[in-house]
């Protein structure tokens, strides 16, 4: 019985080496993000996702001849705990690192990741700086970063639009007041509008009456309002009461039902920037089958993005021939791959190219996706 | 100049709504020295008994104005039976208790009945009919005034001469004005002063709901929540024209709804609320009992 023993763990001794052994003929795909904690829904479904993907790609025999090994770590979105996570998986030995899923995590785990001259994709992190300061340039992401909105929504009333003079209000909330600064920030640096008013108005007020009538004093052509549906509806329904012709622009936090619906015939006729409807791409639909067959309920928020960057990260490999930091980087940017969140490249800061967001415009009471 | 007369329209219409709500807080707390915090919840429940009745009215095929009125009707009846309710379960039972009692009472009131009304309709904003027409003859000046606020400010008028003639010149009035400066003695010369403290709550409440259907149908949206936003400005301006005091309340709904809209349109409108209480707090200083409060002596 003994003797038996040991040779069972003698056998598994051996067959434990044989895997090390095997290891370094495999490509190692980190995966880090928050597995557990109060933040572990964000990072889940991109774990999973991950993992379907790695799966659908070994069973049809892996890349470049070889098999995908997933090296899974947790970093709880603390900054603290995500340099350990980046040590771990750089000791580890991983080629490409799909993560972090915070901002904070990822700026911290950056550097390190950096030095070791390993590609990290993020599906979530969309802190503008993490790919727009140029100080990673080994980061790329599937999602579009925070000020991609206003960009958007800038780019649309001076070009397509052609408006000169615009207002810009906010609602004094996080959400508004980024959307609201970054929007007042292109349109300086566009030179060819004046931000006649920026203000923040108070949410829940009674009515708006004097801000619309300050909007309409300073002459503006159109509004830019950062916030939240109700105080849109209200603001669109004053204006359309005291005669204003301001055309109203707005952000995803009005692309709401709500809006229609209380707004009513004084939203036709507004834009709102919201993210693409990404439902007409088959591989969107093919991951969440997929999902639902292996989980059985609905995949939650970043799996498409995390679906889109396992699949990236592990076509740039295959193209590129190689592990090599400097070609899977060149293919990442220049080989276009087939995801759920279309079809994309990356451009030289590492933003994905042709994701986020569309102008909608409200006709007859229903958003409609501008092209 | 225009701009002038847009922002004193705009701030007169808020105003007036203000102090249609302040009335209610001021004639209770005249009598009973109660801050009743659920009358704002008087209000909400105003506006969306309104948004049924308009509902319900709009599928038999009534017109616009008809409908603002039966709704307000309905409303203001609906409206009051909350507020004697109120007064009956919350506040009566407490009449003998310490100060405290009743106002922690009325504060669990307040929440009681937002979230009754979250859980029985909906935490959504929901429209409101545009139930007051747009008058073709005020077209030219219908940016600085129009037909929504002129309605609002006729019926808030006449209102207060409604509420000031029963108030001095009905048998009720007098007892009420009886009951309100010595209860007890009140109660001796034969006033059945809880019948009288029912009455101002129902009076208060009719006045709130009336502001309730007014702002739905000038903004066009309602939710659980615009009790408590409005109640709180509505209580500042009770307290800044003198609380206990009807003038008081009146003028001061008109002064907070003028400071809030000359500060949004000549300074800042995200310091708004930032001026309004920066207001009461220099009025509160320079005159402690509010504009028109009587500063009395307590009595030890």
């Amino acid at each position: 019985m003994k003797k038996m023993t040991i040779l069972i763990s003698t056998f598994a001794l051996v067959l434990s080496m044989a895997a090390t052994g095997f290891a370094a003929d495999t490509i190692k795909l980190g995966v880090a993000g928050p597995h557990s904690g109060d933040l572990a829904p964000y990072g889940i479904p991109a774990m999973k996702a991950a993992q379907l993907v790695v799966k659908k790609i070994n069973a049809q025999g892996g890349i470049l001849g070889k098999q995908v090994e997933l090296l899974i770590q947790d970093d709880q979105c603390k900054p603290e705990i995500a340099t350990n996570t980046a040590t771990k998986l750089v000791t580890d030995g991983a080629d490409v690192v799909l993560g972090h899923i915070c901002s904070g995590a990822t700026k911290a785990a950056l550097g390190i990741y950096k030095d070791a001259k390993i590609p990290v994709m993020s599906p979530s992190a969309t802190n503008p700086p993490l790919t727009q300061s140029g100080d990673y340039p080994n980061f790329f992401r599937t999602i579009a970063s925070d000020d991609m909105q206003a960009k958007m929504a800038v780019d649309f009333a001076i070009n397509k639009l052609g408006v000169k003079k615009v207002a810009v209000l906010h609602d004094k909330g996080d959400y508004g007041k980024g959307f609201a600064e970054f929007a007042k920030k292109y349109l300086d640096e566009s030179g060819k509008v004046d931000v006649v008013l920026f203000a923040g108005i108070t949410p829940g007020a009674m009515d708006y009456s004097s801000i619309v009538q300050k909007v309409r004093k300073n002459g503006a052509e159109a509004l830019i309002f950062g916030g939240y549906h109700p105080e849109a509806s209200k603001l669109i329904s004053q204006m359309k009461r005291k005669r204003l012709k301001t055309i109203f622009i707005s952000d995803d936090g009005v692309k709401d039902n709500s809006f229609l619906k209380v707004a009513g015939d004084a939203a036709n006729g507004a834009y709102v920037t919201g993210p693409r409807d990404l439902s007409g791409i088959p591989l969107n639909a093919a991951a969440t089958a997929e999902f639902k067959a292996e989980y059985g309920k609905e995949p939650g928020a970043f799996f498409q993005e995390g679906y889109s960057a396992a699949l990236a990260l592990l076509n740039a490999i295959e193209k590129a021939g190689s592990t090599d930091y400097d070609a899977v980087t060149h293919a990442l940017r220049t080989e276009y791959v087939d995801t759920p969140v279309g079809r994309i490249k990356f451009d030289s800061k590492g933003d994905a190219e042709g994701v986020g967001f569309s102008v909608y415009k409200v006709e007859n009471g229903a958003f409609v996706e501008l092209k | 100049m225009e701009y002038f007369l847009e922002l004193f329209f705009g701030g007169l219409t808020r105003g007036s709504i203000y102090a249609l709500i302040a009335l209610g807080y001021t004639m209770v707390y005249g009598i009973i020295q109660l801050i009743n915090f659920a009358h704002g919840e008087i209000y909400m429940i105003g506006a969306f008994v309104a948004l049924i009745v308009a509902g319900v009215c709009t599928i038999y095929g009534l017109s616009g104005v008809s409908i603002l009125i039966l709704a307000g009707i309905i409303a203001v009846i609906y409206a009051s039976a909350y507020g004697y309710t109120l007064e009956k379960i919350a506040y009566r039972p407490l009449r003998g208790a310490p100060r405290l009692s009743p106002l922690i009472s009325a504060i669990g009131m307040s929440i009681f009945l937002q979230n009754y009304v979250l859980l029985a309709q909906t935490s959504d904003f929901l429209p409101f009919p545009r139930l007051i027409p747009d008058f073709a003859f005020m077209e030219p000046v219908a940016h600085i005034i129009g037909s929504p606020e002129l309605v609002i400010l006729v019926t808030t008028f006449i209102t207060m001469i409604l509420l000031t003639l029963l108030i001095k010149k009905t048998r009720v009035g007098k007892a009420m004005r009886a009951t309100q400066q010595d209860m007890n003695m009140a109660r001796l010369v034969g006033i059945n002063v809880d019948r009288i403290i029912s009455l101002t709550f129902v009076i208060g409440s009719a006045l709130a709901a009336i502001g309730g259907v007014l702002v739905a149908s000038y903004i066009g949206q309602v939710n659980f929540y615009i009790g408590f936003l409005a109640g709180v400005k509505a209580f500042t301006a009770a307290v800044l024209g003198g609380i206990g005091s009807i003038p008081g309340a009146v003028l001061g709904g008109l002064v907070l709804g003028w400071a809030e809209s000359f500060a949004a349109g000549y300074i800042s409108s995200a310091y708004e609320d930032v001026f309004t209480f920066g207001l009461l707090v220099v009025i509160l200083i320079l005159r402690p009992a509010g504009i028109l409060g009587k500063a009395s002596k307590q009595k030890v």
